[in-house]
């Protein structure tokens, strides 16, 4: 059992229509290793337990021959990926026990592939925060040291596949919710080209920058996932009309003559020694396997988090304004007319640092703000895409951090908020301009976190990115790290 | 940026919130801290810069005009905190 | 002191698509509340607008029949505000960048109305008040039907042109087949902005905006009623204030709306789940190609092609389905002014009767081409026809069957018609002395005695002929 929870996705998958494997042993060894460890990390808000056995027993007839490389493999998906008929929060009290008539495009694609789900992971409330500590139903902890946050906001998808109680899981990713977690917590996570996955029935946070993508062991098994989820949606209007699947076969690990281009400005001030260093050591591996590693100047660095949060909040104040207590989910008590029954329950229904984005989002679309704030923020994020088109002009990937640090201890982020928001800022560029971009595990610090390293391509590089790091990974063994490793051997 | 609280009253008030009369200077002044933060942006110049409101070139993106018929009604009423057996219900909209 | 009115008007009208702007859910009338929507169109969270692609279509043909010009790159933005027909708290309209704008509609008398903008908008639900609990029952099954809204600028300068203006535009409309215009279906409504001004002034007075003005009735009544409020709250020396009133049908008033929330702060931003729009010159080209005959350009066919009156052809064009029904008639053979006289009379008198718009009339032009056949060929007689008519007008009936079935043809036997003669000229001996004696009046009563003999249902000129002869023996 022990050793299935150490296969990557794809080697389970492979197990599994071997014959090697069964998908019941299998779910039952995640849900062994759930049970162990739940208690203590609270990844799970709501565990589908039961059902997983359910479906494993009934694909097992159908696991010899099977088309999909993740067939039968267990994963599980974060709370915002609505899923028909299973209750989906948002980690929020608003939502309250909202069981959506329709399941969201890539959970759809993803069981068509013959994976089977574990249950709902928990998250910052709507995906707002970079700790998973805003979450509703308490936070998520970090497997390698309890004493700290996941990251967030896809902290329960990030601390579960470390945790070795899924193989992999689905995210999202607005301004780093899937690559920040996945750094803190020793695994992979991809946040594909804006477009390329389905959105819909992803409970928007900010729709322009939001994707579902996949936190897993390896970018092997990245691959496997977005293979099986990416292509257009006529469901989403902004889904891209872009050939689909084929990033699993093409992963040759050959990177020689690859640019990899290392932004300056992003290793500068602020950025932990250690962390630095381990990013910079996985340029050399990257060199090692034939790149061309080259350092360059990209300015705008400092103009990257304000003109995120602008747009991000701008956006969530109008797409959360739907919660209001009428149609489904969570209605306060205690109301004397319709406006005070919107007031309660949003007040009420809301955490406080969802209400501080909604707050601010709506002073930056006010009238008399809009120009200088949301207009302004929309101006610079045209230069920002025009800096990333330059620096795509003279590279193929940029090699960045995830995060400044590693993850920091629980209780620590919430008090400062601008503190919390500015510690996006090597994530979020890829967001505004659409970019695939992977976070991979590059080392560890002295206090023995993990630290990730961040491969950005140009719009549609997907293959790239994912190839660069599957050579990465071919040559180092950081991803194949378990938090209880000692307990294993 | 000076946020002043009744600017506060009057964003909260747009945006259906109530906050408690002792947490309103709080939240002005984190909101002054953050915006405050956000004019950094005004250090850059952008004028004649086309403000970029979708990445991607994608453009009319469109769908025919066929009937798919609807949602079961039970479905979207299912989760409603009050209906009966047809409607939602809230009480009443003055106009 | 004389004062000016100054109008503009903001007039939505429901597109004639079959499924939602949005979603692919029906846009048909009516429906148990709650029966034509989907996740998508109850604002339920996840989903995603999808455009239809008819919508795009009707919105440009609409601008390209008011003379508008149209963007060439276009987008939606939402406008955000909480109220309970609502389901995602924002409407998916138009602002920044709308799909036509700049047109002119020419109103008739030297008159042209500009326009400022025509958008592309999503509807709102429907909110019924229960006076048992006192709370609003939501119904969203016309969420996501789909409007465009046109913008007027201020010239009206009175309610007639507002009318005409209205007329114009529903028209336009119905012959575009963009939209059906069925004002007490709520599928056109117009909010109108009023101000008033010292007659030769440059300067705007402040406006007030009515709300949902539902008919013409009230349009015209609205614009009566607030001009006269507006001028003696500045006679008695007070000042207009700018607020958005709403039109009492049943008081024949105005009164001030949501006053508390003057300040309406819509938050205006582009729509970041749907693609901008890039409308090519070829696809411009193409709707405006496939352009129908409108309105004036019937008018100048049926003057130069039948010689018909210009009354008659205005009359005729003035609905659709009047004209489409006048063309079919003539089609099967109806000579174009009979035809033309049957609908200006009968058909438009039998709908005002019945309260419908032709295009909602039973009666199919077979029918009255096979009436106005049976009077030609002298079988029917006109008075007996028109009772015919309004016989089969509701069911659209079959002609042949009911004048049979009730004896209806007409006598046009000579030999009949002749016995009838004689037996009333044998029975009326003081009136043929009396014709004889010079006393014309004395034949139109042998005539109505012969028609009474006969139920009616003689040619009116055989019997003629026959008396003349017999008097003048
Ligand atoms: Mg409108
Ligand atoms: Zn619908």
């Amino acid at each position: 059992m022990r050793e299935l929870l150490e296969l990557s996705a794809l080697e389970l998958g492979a197990a599994i229509q071997k014959g090697e494997a069964s998908i019941a042993e299998a779910t039952q060894a995640a849900l062994d290793s759930m049970a162990e460890h739940e208690g203590s990390l609270n990844c799970f808000i709501t565990q589908a337990g039961e059902e997983a056995l359910a479906r494993a027993a009934a694909l097992q007839a159908g696991a010899k021959g099977a088309e999909s490389p993740l067939y039968g493999v267990p994963m599980a998906l974060k709370d915002n990926i609505c899923t028909r008929g299973v209750r989906t929060t948002c980690a929020s009290k608003i939502l309250g026990d909202f069981a959506p008539p329709y399941s969201a495009t890539a959970a759809e694609r993803m069981a068509q592939a013959g994976a089977l789900s574990l249950g709902k992971l928990n998250m910052d409330q709507f995906a707002m925060g970079s700790t998973t500590e805003t979450s509703f139903f308490g936070p998520t902890r970090n497997p390698w040291d309890t004493a700290r946050v996941p990251g967030g906001s896809s902290g329960g998808a990030a601390a579960a596949v470390a945790a070795r109680a899924c193989w992999f899981a689905l995210g999202s990713d607005t301004g780093g919710s899937i690559r920040q977690p996945a750094a803190y917590c020793g695994v992979t996570g991809m946040k594909p080209t804006y477009g390329t996955v389905s959105r819909y029935g992803l409970i928007a946070y900010a729709s322009s920058l939001d994707q579902i993508g996949p936190i897993a062991r390896t970018a092997a098994d990245c691959a496997a996932v977005l293979d099986a989820i990416q292509g257009r949606d006529p469901r989403d209007a902004t889904s891209l009309d872009a050939p689909a699947g084929g990033l699993l076969s093409s992963l040759t690990g050959d990177i020689r003559g690859m640019k990899i281009g290392l932004p300056a400005d992003c290793f500068g001030e602020g950025l932990d020694r250690e962390v630095r260093a381990a990013v910079l050591s996985a340029a050399d591996v990257l060199k090692a396997r034939g790149a061309q590693v080259e350092e360059f100047a990209f300015p705008l660095m400092d103009y990257m988090v304000p003109t995120y949060y602008i747009i991000a909040c701008a956006e969530a104040s109008s797409n959360l304004s739907r919660f209001d207590g009428v149609k489904y989910g969570w209605r306060a008590q205690g109301y004397e007319d319709l406006t005070d029954l919107y007031c309660k329950t949003r007040t009420q229904g809301f955490g406080s640092e969802v209400k501080r984005r909604i707050l601010l989002g709506t002073f930056v679309l006010s009238s008399g703000y809009y120009d200088a704030y949301y207009k302004k923020a929309l101006q610079v994020k045209a230069l920002i895409k025009g800096a990333f088109d330059q620096a795509f002009a003279k590279y193929d990937l940029l090699l960045t951090p995830v995060s400044p640090t590693t993850a920091p201890r629980l209780g620590e982020s919430l008090t400062d908020p601008l503190k919390m928001y500015l510690s996006d800022i090597h994530t979020v560029p890829v967001n505004l301009a659409g970019l695939p971009a992977l976070s991979m595990p590059c080392g560890f610090d002295s206090a023995g976190l993990p630290i990730g390293a961040q491969l950005i391509g140009p719009a549609l590089g997907d293959g790239a990115v994912l190839n660069a790091a599957h050579a990465f990974q071919l040559e180092t063994d950081w991803h194949k790290r378990s938090p209880y490793g000692k307990e294993a051997e | 940026m000076k946020i002043t609280t009744e600017l506060v009253d009057y964003i909260s008030d747009l945006s259906r919130l109530r906050l408690p009369e002792e947490e309103k200077a709080a939240m002005a002044a984190e909101l002054e801290t953050i915006v405050t933060y956000m004019d950094t942006l005004n250090t850059l110049d952008t004028a004649g810069v086309e403000p970029m409101s979708h990445v991607f070139p994608l453009k009319n993106v469109l769908r025919p005009d066929q009937v798919v018929p609807s949602a079961p009604r039970e479905e979207l009423l299912g989760g409603a905190p009050e209906r009966d057996e047809e409607t939602f219900r809230v009480p009443k909209a003055v106009e | 002191m004389t004062w000016e009115t100054i109008i503009g008007l903001e007039t939505h009208v429901e597109l004639a698509t079959q499924t939602k702007i949005f979603c692919s859910c029906t846009t048909a009338f009516g429906g148990a509340p709650n029966t034509h929507c989907c996740p998508v169109c109850t604002g339920m969270p996840g989903t995603l607008p999808v455009l239809n692609e008819k919508v795009l279509e009707f919105a440009v043909k609409a601008g390209l029949a008011l003379n508008c010009q149209i963007s060439r790159k276009s987008r939606f933005d939402r406008k955000n505000y909480f109220y309970p027909d609502l389901p995602k708290a924002y409407q998916i309209s138009q602002l920044y960048l709308p799909i036509c704008h700049d047109g002119a509609v020419d109103i008739g008398g030297g008159k042209t109305i500009r326009i400022h903008e025509l958008h592309m908008e999503e509807d709102a639900g429907k909110l019924v008040h229960d006076p048992w609990t006192d709370q609003t029952c939501c119904d969203y099954n016309r969420c996501g039907v789909p409007l465009i809204e046109i913008v007027t600028e201020p010239d009206f300068r009175s309610a007639e042109e507002v009318i005409s203006y209205l007329e114009k535009l529903r028209s336009t409309l119905q012959y575009l087949g963009v939209s059906d215009c069925k004002m007490q279906e709520g599928s056109l409504r117009c909010d109108v902005n009023l101000s008033v001004r010292p007659a030769g002034s440059e300067e705007f007075g402040t406006r007030t905006e009515m709300k949902n003005l539902s008919s013409f009735k009230a349009i015209a009544r609205a614009i009566a009623y607030e001009a006269r409020r507006q001028i003696e709250r500045i006679e008695e020396g007070k000042r207009v204030v700018q607020e958005t009133r709403r039109w009492d049908e049943n008081k024949d008033a105005t009164y001030a709306m949501r006053s508390k929330e003057n300040a309406q702060d819509y938050r205006y931003f582009p729509e970041p789940d749907l693609p901008p729009l890039e409308l090519s010159e070829e696809y411009i080209d193409a709707l405006r190609a496939a352009q129908p005959e409108l309105a004036q350009a019937k008018r100048e066919r049926y003057q130069r092609e039948w010689g018909l009156p210009v009354y008659d052809t205005e009359m005729i064009t003035s609905q659709k389905a009047l004209a489409d029904f006048f063309e079919e008639t003539v089609a099967l053979g109806a000579p174009a002014k009979q035809a033309a006289n049957w609908i200006m009379g009968e058909v438009l008198g039998q709908l005002s009767a019945h309260g419908l718009e032709a295009r909602d009339m039973a009666l199919t032009p077979p029918t009255l081409a096979r009436l106005i056949a049976l009077v030609g060929e002298g079988k029917l007689n006109r008075n007996t026809a028109v009772k015919v008519f309004e016989a089969v007008f509701d069911t659209d009936g079959d002609v042949d069957a009911y004048v049979k079935d009730h004896g209806l043809e007409q006598v046009s036997d000579a030999g009949l018609v002749e016995a009838a003669v004689d037996q009333v000229l044998a029975a009326n001996p003081k009136s043929v002395a009396d014709f004889k004696a010079g006393k014309e009046k004395a034949f139109g009563f042998l005539v109505g005695q012969v028609m009474r003999l006969l139920k009616g249902q003689a040619a009116p000129a055989v019997v003629n002929q026959l008396l003349r002869d017999k008097l003048s023996q």
